[in-house]
C-alpha cells in the first residue's frame, strides 16, 4: 500500500484528499459516508458573514418587526428563541460532525470585513474544529478602493482570527491578486498556517429577455485545475505555509498534479457532488496506483516535485510559457484555403 | 418559603398554574386568551412536566365547540383537563358546560373575560361572556389582578376537585390578561400541597372504564328527570365552604388571604360598592383613599360569584351600610337590572327572610354599569359612584365612564380626582411608539429588569392600534416601592416619551404629562433645531407645564451603531438615564445584562451592536432648554380634510385623535350601522417611499394596480378634455389599447394612503432598456412628493370613471374599474386584500359581502375607519360580519333574502303589468333580462329606473309601494361569502360544506394564508406539511386539507384555486366565472402573509414559487363544461417543475423547522413533495378528456 501520508496545517493526515467546503457536510449521513470513503479530513460548509449579520437583520425585519404590534397577535411564530437560526445552528453542526467522525474537522468562515463576525472563529474552535479555513471571497467593485487596501484588510482579518484561536488557520484565496507570492508571505506573517487555492467565483449569467442577472452555478471541470497547478507550483517552497488545491480536482491524476505542484491537501467538491461521497475512495485508489506503478516511495516524494523551484522547466510556469505557447500555435485551417 | 418574583401577564400567570395541574389541555385560539394555550403548547413541546411528572397533552381543535367536546371526554375518562377561552368561544362551550356540571365533574377552566359581539365585535374585556354561563351550573370565580389570576388558578383546581362542581375561573380580558405585573410565583410544592392525592384520586376513580363499567348520559323521562336534577343540590350548597377552605389552606401556606366576598374600606362604612374583577382593585383603592379623609365608604369585592353564598356576602357588609351600588361589567337589555345587581337585591331579601341579617338591615341598592369592552374604570369614576350613593334614590340605574346624553343615565365624573399622584416615589411613564420600532418589546424588557432584579414593583399595560400597518403603540408603565393597584391607564405621567416625531402632529402626546414631568423626544434634527420643529400646541404645553425636555436622534445613533432602524434599546437607555428609576450606572449594566440574555443566542454581533448603541446613546442625549416663549405659528394639522362629511368630522376624527372616550351616546348609530368609505379620510402617511410613474416607459399592463393591497395605485382612462386644469405635475399619456382609442391614461399613486410595500414596483415589467434598474415604477422618498401627489390624486379622483360596459374582461382592462375597497388597515404588502379589491372592482356595485371574523373582518370593519366604499352613484359593497363560525350560513341567508326580494319584485311586476300599471314591453324586458354580464346589469338598472318612473314613488297602491321598495332587487345581486382558512377549513367547515351542498347562487372566497393570521399564526388544517406554526412548532406533520378537491366531489360546485401573484389572468377569469356561475362557487385564494416570515415585497415571487413547485396548483372546476362533454376540471398550471424546497426555504415558517430539526424537515419536505406530485397527477386525471382515457383502455 502506497504511503500517501501528508502534513497539512500541522495535521498529520493519511492522505491529502478531503471534501472541500460545500453543502455535502450538512447531512450527517453524508459526512459518515465521506469518512467511510476515506476522507482524510472534513471541511465544513462555510458560515457566511452575512449569515451572522444579515440573518439577524432579516429576522428582525420579517419576524420581530411584526411582534407587539397588534392586540390580537403579539407574535406570529412559535417561541422563536427556541430556534437556533444561522450561526448557532452552524456551531451545533460542527459539534455533531466532530462527534460523528474521527478525522480532523476544519471549520470554514466566509467573509470580507474585519468585524464582529470573526468572533465565530473562536466559537467554531470551541465547538471542536481542529482548524479554521477562512474564505476571503471578495469582489472588488469600488473604484476608490486600492489593491493595497484589499490586501491590508485580508491581512487584518487573518491577524484578528489568529488572535482569537489557537488552532491552525488556512486562508482560501481567489486568484485575482497582483502579487500572490508577496501576499502569501504577508499572510504567513499574520499567522496563516495554510493557503487554499482557489475560490471559484460564481459568475452571474444574463437573461437578455428579462433584463435580469441570473445567479449561475456550474460545477468545476479538470480544466480549471491548471490555474491552481501554476500557482501552487509558484508558491511551493517559497512560503512557509501549507498549501491546498481546490477547484478542478476530479480524478486521481488531477490530484497527483496538484500534489506535484506542491499541494499538501487536495479538496474535492464538484466531483463528490456529482458522483457521490464514494468517489473520494476511487480518486485515492487511482492516486495510489499511479504512484505504485511508477515505484514512488511515498506521496511525499512527489510532493512539490513540479514546483517552480524544482521543476526541470520552471519557465513553463512563468512568462516564458506564454511565449512558447504562442509560438507553437498554428491555425489548423488557413484562411481562404 | 422564599418564592421567586416574576413579571408576567395575567395569561401567563394563569397558564403557569394550569399547565402544572392538568393532564390534558384542549385549546382553540381566541383573543385575548390565545396566549394561555400557546404557552401551554410551548411548555409541553419543551417537555415541561406537571406536578405529577407527566407532560400535559395539548390538542388544538377545530373550534371551541370541539374543544368542549374533547374536554368533556377527557374529564369523563378521568383526566385532569382544562382549557382557555373567551367571548364567542365560551359561548360555543356552553352546551358542554351544562353536561360537565350536570355530571358533577371536577374541571377548572380559565377565561380571559371578553365582550360578546352585539352591535359590534370587540376583542376587549367585560363580563358579558361569563355572565352567559351563570345558568349552566359552573362555579364562577373572579380574580382581579395578575397575582390573583395566578393564585385563583390553583384555588379553582383545588375547589373543583373537592366540591365536584366545575369551575370557570375568569379575569378581565386585556386589563388583567395582558397587564404585566410583578407577582410572587407559586412553587410546585405549593401546588402539591393544595392538590393532595386524596382529591385527585376521587376524580380518577369516577372515570369511565370498562374495568368497572357504568353508563352516563342517559335519556330521562318526565317521571324522573326533575328529581334527578335536584340530586346535585348538596354539592352546590357545600361548594362555597369548600372554596373558602381552599382559600384558607392557600393563605396558611402562601400567606395571601382571600375571602368569598372581601371587604375593603372604612370599618363603619355607610356607602358600599359591590363589584368583581379588576374594577374591584380600583374601587378598593379609591375607598381606602376616601376613608383616609373620613368618608365612610367601602367596597365588597366578589370573588366567588356562583354559587352565590348569601351568608358570606351579608357578613362582608359592614352593619352600618346604608346604601349599596352594585356595578356590573355587562349589559342585559330589558332586564330589571344587570345580573350582579339582581343577585345582591335578592341576597339581601333572602338574608333578612332567613335571619342571616336583621329585618332592620335595609340598605338602598342601586345598580350601575361600567367598563364595557375595556372602557376605563378609574378612581375618579369609582368616586363618582360613591358620590351617587349619597342620594341613591335619584340614581337607581346609572352608567359610569361614558357620557350618556340620550337616556341621561351616566354619572358626572370629576376627572381631576386621581390617586396616582398620592403614591410617593412612583414613576408613571407613557411611551408613544410605532409597532415596528420595538417600543413595546423594550418596555416589557424594562419591566423585567426592574421587576425581577430590584425590590421595586412594576406594572405595564399596552394599548395597540386597530391598524396592522404603520400601527401606533402606547405603553403605560408604573414603577414604585409599593405594590401597584392601578388597573387603569396612566393619565398623569411623570415621564412621556415620543419615539416618533411625526406623532406630535397627530396626537396630543404632551397632554398626559403632569406639570414638571419629563418629555423625551426622538427627533431627526440637531438639538438646536428641535424646538422650532414642534407644533405650536406642543410648545405651549411644554412652557405651561414647565416640562423637562430631552431630545435624541435615535435613528442616527442606531444607524451608527449598526442597528439599522432599531431604536428600542436606545430609547430604553434614555428612559433609564433620565427617569432615575435606577441609578444610571446600575441601569446601564442591567440593560446590557438583559441584552446579553435576549440577544445572546443571536450571536456576538448583535450583542455588540446593542452595546455600542447603549454606549453611544448618552453622548447623543441632549437636554432641551426651551426659550421662554413659543417660536412657531405652525399648528397641528387637522386629522381629516375639511371636505370630509359631518359624521367623519364629528365622530371619526375624534376617534382618530385617540379621544373616542369623549364621544357621547348621541354621537353613535343605535344599531351598529356605519357609513362606508371612511378610510379615505384618514391620511396616515406611513410610507417612507412611494412609487413614481414613468409614463414614457410604462407599457400600460396595469399589473401595479392589480397587486396593490391598499388600492393606493390606480389606473384610469378618460377623455383628453378631462385634463383641463390639471395640476402641474399630473402625468398623462395616450392609451395604447384599441378599445379606448383616443382616451388618455394615467397611473396615479395615493401618496398618503400608500404603505410603501413596493409590490407595485416589484411587479412592474417595464424596464428601461439602457438602464434596467429603472422601471416604469420606481420607489422614491415620499416626503418631497407628498404635497404634489396629494393634489394629483385628488385631481385623478375627479376624472370620470371608465364606461363599465365597455371594459373587456381581461386583467389589463378590469384594473381600469374603480376599486370600492381602499386604504384598509391590512399589513403592508398583504396578500389577501388584492383579491377583495378585485372583487369590488368587478362586482362591488351590486355585491353583498358576508365576512367571517378574522383578518379580513378586522381590516374590513375595525373602527375608526373602514375601507369598503361607494361609487359616485352611491352604490358599493354592503358588508357585514356575523361571527367566525357561521359565515357560510350567514351569507346563504343573505342570498335567500335577496332571492325572495327578487321573486316578490318579479311577481309584482307581473301583477302590475297584468293590471296595466306597467307597460307589458317593459315588464317583459325586466323579467327576461340577461344579466350575465356587466352590460346586461347596466341595462337592467336603466329598466328599473323606467319602472320606478312608471309606478311612481308616492303611490297609495300597496303593490306599487311594495314594488318601489323591492325594485332594485330586479337587478342581479352578487352575494359573496368571504373568510380565511381558519373559518373555511376549521371552525366554519361544517356550515361551508352544507352551503356547498345546497347549490344556491353564492360565491365563496377563501383567503388562504395557511394559518390563523389574525390571532397570531396558529396552525389550521390549511397549514402545509413541514411548515412551523403555533401548535406545530416542529413543523406540521400532516398535509394540508384539499378543500378544493373535496368541494369538486359534489359535482355541482364551481371551484377554482387561484394565486394572483402567479397567474393574475387566471385569477380574474376565475372571479368572473364564479360570479357568472348560477350555483355555488368556491375560490381558494393563495394569500401570502407576514405569518410566513419573509419580506412581503417578495410575495409575488413566492406565489410563483408555490405554483411552480406544485404546492399550489392552479385550476378551475366548472360543472358547466360537462354539458359540452368536456371535463369540468381545467388545470391552469403545469406539473411541479421546481423543487418544493426552493420555494419553502424562502420562508421562515419552513426555515425555522429546517434549522431546528433538520432531519425531520428533510423527511417532511420529501413527503410533501411526493404529495404535491400525487395531487397534481390526481388533478390531471380529472382534467383528462374522456377520449384520452378511452385511448388508454
Amino acid at each position: 500500500m502506497m504511503d500517501l501520508r501528508t502534513t497539512y496545517l500541522g495535521l498529520e493526515l493519511e492522505h491529502p484528499l478531503m471534501p472541500g467546503a460545500s453543502p455535502l457536510v450538512d447531512d450527517l449521513d453524508t459526512v459518515r459516508r465521506l469518512e467511510d470513503a476515506g476522507a482524510a479530513a472534513i471541511v465544513m460548509h462555510s458560515l457566511f458573514e452575512e449569515q451572522i449579520s444579515r440573518e439577524v437583520e432579516r429576522r428582525h425585519e420579517h419576524l420581530e418587526a411584526h411582534e407587539h404590534v397588534f392586540a390580537e397577535a403579539l407574535s406570529y411564530f412559535p417561541a422563536p428563541d427556541e430556534y437556533a437560526l444561522g450561526p448557532d445552528r452552524y456551531l451545533e453542526q460542527v459539534r455533531l460532525v466532530k462527534d460523528a467522525v474521527s478525522v480532523p474537522v476544519i471549520g470554514s468562515l466566509n467573509g470580507t470585513s474585519p468585524e464582529g463576525w470573526l468572533n465565530y472563529a473562536r466559537l467554531i474552535e470551541q465547538a471542536g474544529a481542529d482548524a479554521i479555513e477562512l474564505n476571503f471571497y471578495y469582489v472588488a467593485t469600488d473604484p476608490e478602493e486600492t489593491a493595497t487596501q484589499v490586501e491590508d484588510r485580508l491581512v487584518e482579518i487573518v491577524g484578528h482570527v489568529r488572535h482569537r484561536v489557537r488552532v491552525p488557520i488556512a486562508v482560501k484565496l481567489s486568484p485575482f491578486f497582483t502579487s500572490l507570492p508577496h501576499l502569501a508571505r504577508r499572510l504567513a506573517d499574520a499567522g496563516a498556517d495554510g493557503l487554499v487555492l482557489f475560490n471559484r467565483f460564481y459568475q452571474p449569467d444574463i437573461d437578455p429577455e428579462m433584463l435580469e442577472a441570473v445567479p449561475h452555478l456550474h460545477f468545476s471541470t479538470s480544466d480549471e485545475l491548471l490555474l491552481r497547478v501554476r500557482w501552487l507550483a509558484i508558491l511551493s517552497g517559497r512560503v512557509r505555509t501549507s498549501l491546498a488545491a481546490t477547484g478542478g480536482v476530479h480524478t486521481g491524476l488531477d490530484a497527483l498534479k496538484a500534489v506535484m505542484a506542491g499541494a499538501h491537501a487536495v479538496q474535492l467538491v464538484a466531483a463528490l457532488l456529482q458522483r457521490g461521497p464514494a468517489h473520494l475512495a476511487a480518486v485515492r485508489r487511482d492516486l495510489s496506483h499511479w504512484l505504485e506503478e511508477r515505484e514512488y516511495e511515498s506521496l511525499r516524494q512527489a510532493q512539490g516535485s513540479m514546483s517552480l523551484e524544482r521543476s526541470p522547466d520552471p519557465e513553463a510556469f512563468e512568462r516564458g510559457n506564454y511565449m512558447r505557447a504562442l509560438q507553437s500555435w498554428k491555425p489548423r485551417v488557413r484562411a481562404g484555403s | 418559603m422564599a418564592r421567586r418574583w416574576i413579571t408576567v401577564d395575567g395569561n401567563e400567570a394563569t397558564a403557569l398554574v394550569a399547565h402544572r395541574t392538568n393532564d390534558v389541555i384542549a385549546i382553540y385560539p381566541i383573543t385575548p386568551s390565545s396566549t394561555m394555550g400557546e404557552l401551554a403548547d410551548e411548555w409541553s413541546a419543551k417537555g415541561r412536566q406537571n406536578i405529577w411528572g407527566q407532560v400535559p397533552t395539548i390538542v388544538e381543535m377545530q373550534s371551541e365547540g370541539g374543544v368542549a367536546g374533547a374536554v368533556h371526554g377527557a374529564l369523563q375518562a378521568g383526566s385532569l383537563t382544562t382549557t382557555f377561552t373567551a367571548s364567542q368561544g365560551l359561548l360555543l362551550m356552553v352546551p358542554n358546560l351544562y353536561k360537565i356540571a350536570g355530571e358533577l365533574t371536577p374541571f377548572a377552566m380559565h377565561v380571559s373575560a371578553r365582550t360578546i359581539a352585539t352591535h359590534a365585535l370587540s376583542i376587549f374585556g367585560d363580563h358579558s361572556d361569563v355572565m352567559a354561563c351563570r345558568q349552566t351550573g359552573v362555579a364562577l370565580l373572579a380574580s382581579a389582578s395578575v397575582q390573583q389570576a395566578h393564585d385563583f388558578a390553583l384555588i379553582a383546581q383545588a375547589a373543583t376537585l373537592e366540591s365536584r362542581v366545575p369551575f370557570l375561573h375568569f379575569f378581565d380580558g386585556f386589563r388583567t390578561s395582558h397587564e404585566i405585573a410583578k407577582i410572587e410565583a407559586l412553587e410546585d410544592d405549593d401546588l402539591r400541597a393544595l392538590l393532595p392525592e386524596s382529591l385527585v384520586g376521587g376524580h380518577r376513580r369516577r372515570a369511565l372504564t370498562p374495568d368497572a363499567p357504568v353508563i352516563r348520559g342517559t335519556a330521562q323521562n318526565p317521571d324522573v328527570f326533575f328529581q334527578a336534577r335536584e340530586a346535585c343540590n348538596p354539592f352546590y350548597a357545600a361548594c362555597p365552604e369548600v372554596v373558602q377552605r381552599a382559600m384558607d389552606a392557600f393563605a396558611a401556606r402562601v400567606g395571601r388571604s382571600y375571602r368569598l366576598f372581601e371587604y375593603h374600606g372604612h370599618p363603619e362604612a355607610e356607602r358600599v360598592v359591590v363589584l368583581m374583577g379588576s374594577g374591584a382593585e380600583t374601587a378598593a383603592d379609591t375607598a381606602a383613599a376616601l376613608a383616609r379623609t373620613g368618608e365612610r365608604v367601602g367596597v365588597v369585592a366578589v370573588r366567588l360569584y356562583r354559587p352565590f353564598a348569601i351568608e358570606a356576602f351579608v357578613r362582608a357588609l359592614p352593619p352600618t351600610t346604608r346604601a349599596i351600588a352594585v356595578l356590573d361589567r355587562t349589559k342585559e337589555p330589558g332586564a330589571i337590572g344587570d345580573p350582579l345587581y339582581l343577585d345582591v337585591v335578592a341576597a339581601l331579601e333572602e338574608a333578612r327572610a332567613t335571619g342571616l341579617a336583621p329585618a332592620t338591615f335595609t340598605p338602598a341598592v342601586i345598580g350601575g354599569r361600567y367598563g364595557l369592552a375595556s372602557k376605563e374604570f378609574t378612581p375618579a369614576m369609582a368616586r363618582a359612584v360613591f358620590d351617587a350613593l349619597t342620594d341613591p334614590a335619584s340614581r337607581r340605574r346609572f352608567t359610569v365612564g361614558i357620557v350618556d346624553d340620550v337616556t341621561h343615565q351616566s354619572l358626572p365624573v370629576d376627572e381631576d380626582f386621581d390617586l396616582d399622584r398620592t403614591r410617593a416615589g412612583a414613576v408613571r411613564a407613557v411611551f408613544f411608539g410605532l409597532g415596528s420600532d420595538g417600543t413595546v418589546g423594550a418596555n416589557k424588557n424594562s419591566i423585567k429588569i426592574i421587576g425581577e432584579e430590584t425590590d421595586l414593583h412594576a406594572q405595564g399595560y399596552f394599548v395597540y392600534d386597530s391598524k396592522k400597518s404603520g400601527a401606533v403603540t402606547i405603553s403605560h408603565l408604573r414603577f414604585g416601592p409599593e405594590p401597584i393597584r392601578a388597573p387603569y391607564l396612566v393619565r398623569r405621567a411623570s415621564f412621556v416619551a415620543c419615539h416618533q416625531f411625526d406623532f406630535l402632529d397627530r396626537y396630543d402626546v404632551v397632554e398626559l404629562a403632569e406639570p414638571g414631568a419629563v418629555l423625551l423626544l426622538n427627533a431627526p434634527f440637531a438639538p438646536d433645531r428641535v424646538w422650532d420643529e414642534l407644533p405650536l400646541e406642543v410648545q405651549e404645553q411644554i412652557l405651561e407645564k414647565q416640562l423637562e425636555c430631552y431630545t435624541i436622534d435615535a435613528y442616527q445613533v442606531a444607524r451608527d451603531a449598526g442597528m439599522g432602524s432599531r431604536i428600542n434599546t436606545i430609547m430604553q437607555t434614555c428612559f433609564f438615564a433620565i427617569s432615575g428609576v435606577l441609578p444610571r450606572e446600575e441601569a446601564i449594566a442591567r440593560i446590557k445584562q438583559a441584552i446579553r440574555k435576549t440577544y445572546g443566542r443571536r450571536g456576538e454581533h448583535v450583542v455588540e451592536a446593542n452595546f455600542a448603541a447603549v454606549d453611544q446613546t448618552l453622548a447623543h442625549l441632549h437636554r432641551l432648554t426651551p426659550p421662554g416663549t413659543t417660536t412657531t405659528s405652525r399648528r397641528r394639522p387637522p386629522l381629516v380634510a375639511p371636505a370630509a362629511p359631518d359624521f367623519v368630522q364629528r365622530v371619526t376624527a375624534t376617534m382618530l385623535a385617540n379621544h373616542g372616550d369623549r364621544l357621547p351616546v348621541s354621537a353613535f348609530p343605535v344599531d351598529g350601522t356605519w357609513p362606508v368609505g371612511t378610510a379615505k379620510w384618514e391620511k396616515r402617511n406611513i410610507a417612507t417611499e412611494i412609487p413614481v410613474w414613468d409614463e414614457a416607459l410604462c407599457i400600460q399592463c396595469n399589473k401595479c394596480a392589480m397587486v396593490c393591497p391598499h388600492a393606493a395605485i390606480r389606473a384610469k382612462v378618460y377623455p383628453a378634455d378631462g385634463l383641463d386644469g390639471r395640476p402641474e405635475t399630473f402625468k398623462a399619456v395616450d392609451w395604447k389599447g384599441g378599445e379606448f382609442k383616443g382616451l388618455k391614461y394615467t397611473i396615479q399613486v395615493a401618496p398618503e394612503d400608500c404603505t410603501g410595500c413596493t409590490l407595485c414596483a416589484m411587479v412592474c415589467p417595464a424596464k428601461d432598456k439602457g438602464n434596467p434598474k429603472h422601471r416604469a415604477l420606481d420607489m422614491h422618498t415620499q416626503r418631497p412628493l407628498r404635497d404634489a401627489e396629494r393634489e394629483n390624486f385628488d385631481f385623478f379622483l375627479g376624472l370620470p370613471e371608465v364606461d363599465r360596459a365597455a371594459v373587456k374582461p381581461d386583467i389589463k382592462s378590469v384594473q381600469l374599474l374603480e376599486p370600492l375597497f381602499e386604504f384598509s388597515g391590512a399589513c403592508a404588502g398583504c396578500g389577501e386584500t388584492p383579491y377583495l379589491k378585485l372583487l369590488t372592482q368587478l362586482f362591488g356595485d351590486r355585491a353583498l359581502i358576508a365576512n367571517a371574523t378574522g383578518c379580513s373582518s378586522i381590516y374590513g370593519g375595525n373602527l375608526p375607519t373602514t375601507p369598503y366604499a361607494a361609487n359616485r352613484d352611491g352604490r358599493g359593497p354592503a358588508w357585514s360580519n356575523s361571527l367566525f363560525e357561521d359565515n357560510a350560513e350567514f351569507g346563504l341567508g343573505i342570498r335567500l333574502a335577496v332571492d325572495q326580494h327578487r321573486d316578490q319584485a318579479q311577481a309584482l311586476v307581473r301583477r302590475l303589468a297584468a293590471r296595466g300599471a306597467i307597460g307589458g314591453e317593459l315588464a317583459d324586458a325586466i323579467l327576461d333580462a340577461d344579466q350575465a354580464g356587466e352590460a346586461g346589469v347596466i341595462a337592467q338598472r336603466a329598466r328599473v329606473e323606467a319602472l320606478r318612473r312608471a309606478i311612481g314613488g308616492g303611490a297609495e297602491d300597496e303593490e306599487r309601494q311594495r314594488l318601489w321598495t323591492l325594485a332594485d332587487y330586479l337587478v342581479r345581486k352578487s352575494v359573496w361569502i368571504v373568510g380565511g382558512d381558519g373559518w373555511a377549513y376549521d371552525i366554519g367547515y361544517g356550515g361551508l360544506d352544507h352551503v356547498l351542498s345546497l347549490g344556491r347562487d353564492v360565491n365563496i372566497l377563501v383567503l388562504d394564508t395557511e394559518v390563523y393570521s389574525n390571532t397570531g399564526g396558529q396552525q389550521s388544517k390549511a397549514t402545509p406539511m413541514a411548515a412551523a406554526a403555533k401548535f406545530a412548532a416542529a413543523g406540521k406533520a400532516v398535509g394540508k386539507k384539499d378543500l378544493g378537491l373535496m368541494a369538486t366531489a359534489y359535482g355541482h360546485v364551481y371551484v377554482a384555486q387561484i394565486a394572483f401573484g402567479a397567474k393574475d389572468a387566471q385569477t380574474v377569469k376565475a372571479f368572473q366565472e364564479a360570479e357568472a356561475y348560477p350555483g355555488t362557487s368556491l375560490l381558494i385564494a393563495y394569500s401570502h402573509c407576514i405569518a410566513h416570515g419573509y419580506d412581503l415585497a417578495r410575495g409575488l415571487e413566492q406565489q410563483k414559487g408555490a405554483v411552480d413547485s406544485g404546492h399550489w396548483p392552479l385550476f378551475r372546476f366548472d360543472p358547466r363544461r360537462t354539458d359540452a362533454g368536456e371535463p369540468a376540471m381545467v388545470l391552469d398550471s403545469g406539473p411541479p417543475r421546481t423543487p418544493l424546497g426552493s420555494y419553502a426555504r424562502q420562508e421562515a415558517r419552513y426555515r425555522m423547522v429546517e434549522q431546528a430539526y433538520p432531519e425531520r424537515f428533510r423527511a417532511l419536505l420529501a413527503e410533501a413533495e411526493r404529495d404535491a406530485k400525487a395531487r397534481y397527477a390526481q388533478y390531471a386525471a380529472l382534467a383528462a378528456k374522456p377520449e384520452a382515457k378511452g385511448d388508454r383502455s
